[in-house]
């Protein structure tokens, strides 16, 4: 009964994910820019707005700038995100490739680092939003939701690797069956199913959520156009003068 | 609220990010359009019965049309690092001035009809009714905004505040709720072709009579020959200039004026103004009117073909410029019969710096030894247009031309110039005097980078480009103690250094 509630809630929260993601990708694509809006200086070429934008994404140069308390901790948590998805490659994939499993090795090693790293910008930028006057007056529930839900994700995680073992041959069964459409039942201990549980409510809210700026940014037209307008003509579709 | 004296900051030098006040600036708000004026633009004479289905359904419209829109209220973290960089807030501290507060109010009705966690969760997801309650708010703080984008260069995603503040009052005309000071400008364009509402024969009088004048300069230090012409509606000359029609009679603008035709004249260029199109500035964009904005622009399209000219330059204004360089080229382009060798359109700090980088002017910095010159980049330009080939040409270029003209230049802290300039608070549809409380605090922080200069280094001239701008110092230099005197345009300072006459 348990399994097959989770199986099922599983199937859902992907597809919600998968699906919820691309509306919203789609609406974001389809959407015209009618005017040009780049916020100059901007690249007056393709190459250099690449740049600006790798820039932007992978170092948060704009954040960096602008609030270097906030740049912190926003760039050590995603850091953190990043490297614990890596390690939660070996659930995903059997056999586990060499050059994963090495990876993997070298992680598992610097496990409780990670597990900080994951956990304590979530606590200060917690703080922060509370601590700072303007930034607490602009918060609303959803803002300190994220962080409490994520916050929770990591502590149960820390928590099976360090306090209440799951048997992580039955874990990895479990999320195969599911990947390979032949479900198996669900591991019983309750700090994983609290775990998967809240990795479930986090993808279904993801789409419907301001965690869409992950893929939101790459969409930015002030970030994203060419500063070419006078060398460029920008046709508006719904110009009525096009029309 | 006009009577009483509105206190100025002091002047300290320093920009202090302030506590929050709520409602602090709440009281302070733009006299509403009339009937005349709403009308006048194809908006309902007032506010309609059924207000909020319309703005809804105008919200739902605008959210198809427009990406920045759509996108920048789904993916705002509410991470305020925008919150302290408005020059709104830092002069107020009303947390609804901030960048990211101002949009919460925008999208706190988004979320309420357009999202299903709103639909569903409504407060619990940040939703709101769009109440009466909600929709005076929406009037004050969005016409709070001037839409400087200061607020994206910090922002990790690029939102900008501009993009939602236009739609906002996009969504607020469609219901029959506008401002007097703007739409009646807007109105003005469309019935007379400048903001002013000046007929041609006043801009002819005003021209001839900076003619005068300029003849009259030169022969007082005895040079008879030089006989600068400002032309109007000749057809065939080679440049249209278009100038905010400020330039043809307020002060400091019309000294730029001169500046300009002073440099054709050396340059030997030809060149007209039109009478049809006496206006750079171009409202419409204040109210995030699409079709406003083409049709202001569109008299601009007129006069190159009916004055058949090689050559488009703008003169000394921001969001003239911004629109100029960014938009023209979609909302009138293509400009075929236009000389393809020089940009379309062409600033006229490109246009001179361009004279000056070939040795075509003559230029005497002594002239302006008098001044310790510090410029102010005007946002629009620094942060939505570019001046030359390269990015940051925006910021060279105008520097360049003051230090050709004079000897003595010093720019203020870095974070407060360039791309981290400030509003200089009066942008955007400010520039009225029932708006004067936050358009001397929203001048707090440029005053304070200021006066960092005017100790350091005895700063007494204060170079602009930007019609607004030279408008808005003016008006409140004296509310911080400084002289209006100090307030002037980039072509001022080339008007008095430039030597007229056969090159040696």
């Amino acid at each position: 009964m348990l399994s097959t509630s989770y199986i099922f809630l599983a199937y859902f929260a992907i597809i919600i994910f998968v699906f919820g993601i691309l509306c919203k990708v789609w609406k974001y694509a389809v959407i015209p820019n009618p005017l040009k809006i780049p916020l100059t200086p901007a690249p007056t070429n393709t190459i250099g707005v690449i740049l600006r934008m790798v820039f932007e994404v992978a170092f948060f140069k704009s954040l960096f700038k602008s609030n270097k308390f906030t740049w912190l901790g926003g760039c050590a948590f995603h850091l953190a995100l990043l490297v614990v998805l890596a390690s939660h490659i070996r659930f995903f994939v059997s056999p586990v490739p060499e050059p994963i499993m090495l990876l993997q090795t070298f992680l598992q090693s610097i496990s409780m680092f990670i597990g900080l790293l994951f956990i304590a910008p979530l606590v200060y930028l917690f703080i922060r939003r509370v601590w700072v006057d303007r930034t607490r007056f602009v918060s609303i529930f959803a803002d300190y939701f994220v962080l409490i839900l994520l916050f929770l994700i990591g502590l149960s995680g820390i928590t099976m690797k360090y306090l209440i073992r799951p048997d992580l041959f039955a874990v990895k069964t479990f999320i195969l069956g599911l990947i390979s459409f032949s479900p198996e039942p669900i591991p019983t201990n309750p700090i994983f199913i609290t775990h998967f549980t809240l990795i479930l409510i986090l993808l279904i809210y993801f789409p419907f959520s301001k965690l869409m700026h992950g893929c939101g940014i790459f969409f930015s037209p002030t970030r994203n156009q060419i500063d070419n307008p006078r060398e460029k003509r920008l046709i508006n579709p719904w110009d009525k003068r096009i029309i | 609220m006009a009577k009483e004296k509105i206190e100025a900051p002091k002047l300290t030098g320093k920009i202090e990010t302030p506590r929050i006040q709520p409602g602090a600036s709440l009281a302070c708000q733009h006299h509403k359009a009339n009937e005349q004026f709403l009308t006048g633009l194809g908006y309902p004479s007032s506010l309609v019965e059924n207000w909020q289905e319309k703005a809804i359904a105008k919200m739902g419209e605008l959210l198809n049309k427009y990406k920045s829109l759509k996108l920048y209220l789904d993916i705002c973290v509410r991470c305020g690092a925008c919150a302290d960089k408005c020059q709104f807030y830092l002069g107020t501290g009303d947390p609804k001035n901030t960048p990211v507060g101002r949009q919460e109010l925008f999208r706190k009705v988004y979320r309420r009809y357009f999202t299903p966690a709103g639909k569903l969760l409504g407060n619990l997801a940040g939703a709101e009714d769009f109440t009466e309650e909600v929709l005076k708010e929406w009037y004050v703080y969005f016409h709070h905004c001037s839409q400087c984008r200061r607020c994206c260069v910090a922002c990790p995603y690029g939102i900008d505040t501009a993009e939602i503040s236009m739609a906002a009052r996009e969504i607020m005309h469609s219901i029959g709720l506008g401002t007097k000071y703007v739409d009646e400008i807007i109105l003005k364009v469309f019935n007379f072709g400048n903001n002013l509402g000046m007929q041609p024969k006043a801009i002819k009088n005003s021209l001839d009579f900076c003619e005068d004048e300029m003849k009259e300069a030169y022969e007082e230090k005895g040079i008879m020959d030089i006989d600068v012409k400002i032309p109007m509606d000749v057809e065939g000359a080679e440049v249209l200039l278009v100038v905010p029609s400020a330039d043809f009679f307020a002060s400091p603008h019309i000294e730029s004026l001169l500046g300009y035709a002073k440099v054709f004249y050396q340059a030997g260029i030809s060149w007209t103004l039109s009478s049809y199109a006496s206006e750079a500035g171009n409202f419409g964009m204040f109210i995030g009117s699409y079709d406003g904005m083409q049709k202001v622009a569109s008299r601009i399209g007129q006069a190159v073909r009916d004055l058949k000219v090689k050559r488009l330059v703008i003169g000394e204004c921001g969001h003239a410029y911004r629109i100029a360089y960014s938009f023209w080229n979609t909302l009138i382009g293509p400009f075929d019969t236009l000389d393809k060798r020089y940009p379309i359109p062409q600033h006229i700090c490109e246009f001179t710096y361009d004279l000056i980088k070939r040795g075509a002017l003559r230029l005497d910095k002594e002239a302006n030894d008098e001044f310790v010159v510090t410029y102010h980049d005007s946002c629009n330009i620094a942060r939505a247009t570019r001046m030359g080939d390269m990015p940051g040409g925006q910021f060279e270029i105008p520097r360049s031309i003051i230090k050709a003209c004079c000897n003595k230049f010093v720019d203020m802290p870095q974070e407060t110039i360039r791309e981290n300039t400030f509003c200089c608070g009066g942008g955007a549809g400010l520039l009225t005097d029932e708006m004067m409380d936050i358009r001397i605090k929203g001048a707090m922080p440029r005053m304070q980078a200021l006066k960092q200069v005017i100790d350091s280094h005895g700063v007494n001239f204060f170079a602009l480009i930007c019609a607004i701008c030279k408008a808005q110092f003016t008006k409140i230099f004296p509310a911080y103690g400084l002289s209006m005197d100090m307030v002037g345009g980039v072509h001022q300072l080339v008007s008095r250094a430039i030597v007229l006459g056969a090159k040696e």
